[in-house]
């Protein structure tokens, strides 16, 4: 495995071997200590084009915790703002002899087109509106903590699908593990088809509550009222925010996740988002543990040497 | 072979006067189960039975960077070991690599007053300052040779890389 640029049509072994190396990782978090020199001598390198803070800090901590040393590379301060190309930025990351470099763009497939450029492994961290492929691990990585497995787990994930590549990359990787994934949006949240899709989808929040394991909840993307998608924030909190009545029909061993940053009162009500059923907090933890994993995954070992005991 | 372990097991206990501070620490995959077998010896005959733990270094080997080193198991170290005293435990000593990163495995965990190493089978071929303090059986061997030890710890085979599997000369019918 040379780059983690997508999770959709990922098999399932695959998917189980990450989740498996990542409890390693939770070891090494649980101790005074979280460090362990894994990755001595290699660089890793952020390079975001669009603003997270989250994420980019996770992939930092993991590195850092694998002895990586990690530089950042800010899109607003660079050479990006004096006209550089993509290829150009890539290119000279990879001059300076970067093992790896974790990519946030706006575009779709920018990740896949970096990868095809470069000789050192590319981690995509989230492009445009089409996959996070480490949200989805650390998704399923909580759930699998959680619950043991994600086999027959029943989730709903509720909100803006059609802008979503966490929605994307997640709904692939529950499936591909044996979850039944039910899209719960309005229509005009929804990609125009999902044909293809692994899921089920319906209008209908409260149809579902009462039958599922996992309420997935996605951002609402305040940034995006002024498309006129729904009404107004209220009346979408009315028909698809988790409130406290909603939250009291879920089972009792029934979950929240919403991969964050959280509108407290739009998707989620604040009591709600307080209760121990929500895994926030866990998430953001298993996202470091999870990249580990995938930064070790990718950059432990030369290429085609298999592991020798003794 | 279990003649063999029932020895180290007697020696560990002389050795420390007890086990008032042993921790048995296997490592991942083939000392886990021995330090298991070790640790209900030990309590066979002192009447209390030492914390067992176990330990993967895959994270902390020396050639990470050449092959692909991914781990087998998860470490689990139940008690503190600061000023404990730690048996590392492990079917065969061969190079000493494992047994080097398994030493900076171990100071990420706490600062033991003293570590020892107890090995099933001492094969030679050391490419570090590395000895063991408990040793089963020691068997001379080729360096191309691959040393098996069962599951049960009670059968030792000698296998030629490509050739056929035969029993070790003179092995311990246990």
């Amino acid at each position: 495995m040379k780059h983690l640029l997508g999770v959709i049509g990922m098999p399932a072994q695959e998917l189980t071997e990450l989740l498996q190396l990542a409890d390693s990782f939770a070891e090494v978090n649980a101790r005074p200590i979280p460090k362990v020199p894994a990755l001595r001598g290699r660089t890793v390198a952020t390079l975001f084009f669009e603003d997270s803070t989250r994420t980019r800090v996770s992939f930092e901590t993991a590195a850092k915790r694998l002895s990586a040393d990690t530089l950042s590379f800010s899109v607003s301060s660079s050479s990006v703002k004096k006209g550089e190309t993509l290829r150009d930025t890539a290119l000279t990351l990879q001059a300076m002899r970067i093992d790896a470099i974790v990519v946030r763009h706006a575009s779709s497939g920018a990740p896949w087109q970096l990868a095809r450029w470069l000789d050192c492994s590319v981690i995509n961290a989230g492009d445009g509106w089409h996959e996070h492929p480490t949200q989805a691990l650390l998704d399923c990585y909580t759930l699998r903590r959680h619950f043991g497995s994600l086999q027959g787990l029943r989730i709903a994930i509720v909100g803006d699908v059609k802008h979503s590549r966490v929605a994307r990359s997640n709904a692939w990787a529950f499936a591909a593990l044996g979850a039944e994934v039910t899209l719960v949006a309005p229509r005009t949240l929804l990609p125009p088809s999902l044909a293809g899709w692994p899921v089920q989808s319906t209008e209908d929040l409260d149809s579902v509550l009462g039958r599922v394991d996992v309420v997935y909840l996605l951002r609402m993307q305040r940034e995006r009222q002024g498309e006129n998608l729904v009404p107004t924030l209220r009346e979408y909190t009315a028909r698809f925010g988790l409130t406290r009545e909603r939250a009291d029909r879920l089972a009792d061993a029934a979950v929240v996740l919403h991969p964050g940053p959280m509108n407290r009162g739009v998707e989620i009500a604040p009591e709600v988002a307080d209760q121990p059923r929500c895994l926030v907090l866990d998430q953001v933890a298993n996202g470091v543990t999870v990249r580990m994993a995938v930064l070790y995954k990718l950059l432990a070992g030369a290429d085609g040497v298999e592991a020798e005991h003794g | 072979m279990s003649r063999a372990l029932r020895r180290m097991a007697h020696e560990i206990t002389e050795r420390n006067h007890g086990l008032d501070a042993v921790v048995l620490v296997g490592l991942v995959t083939g000392g886990v189960a021995l330090a298991q077998q070790l640790a209900q010896l030990l309590g066979e005959i002192e009447a209390v039975t030492p914390p067992v733990g176990r330990l993967d270094v895959s994270f902390y080997r020396d050639d990470i960077a050449l092959r692909r080193v991914m781990p087998h198991g998860v470490t689990n170290i139940p008690v503190e070991l600061t000023d404990r005293i730690v048996v590392l435990v492990d079917d065969v000593l061969f190079t000493g690599r494992t047994v080097r990163a398994a030493l900076d495995a171990l100071n990420d965990h706490g600062r033991p007053r003293a570590v020892q190493l107890a090995v099933l089978v001492d094969r030679g071929h050391r490419e570090l300052p590395i000895r063991p303090d408990f040793v089963g059986k020691n068997l001379p061997t080729a360096r191309d040779e691959e040393v098996q030890v069962g599951l049960d710890g009670v059968e030792i085979l000698r296998r030629f890389s490509a050739g056929p599997v035969l029993p070790a000369s003179g092995g311990d019918p246990a």
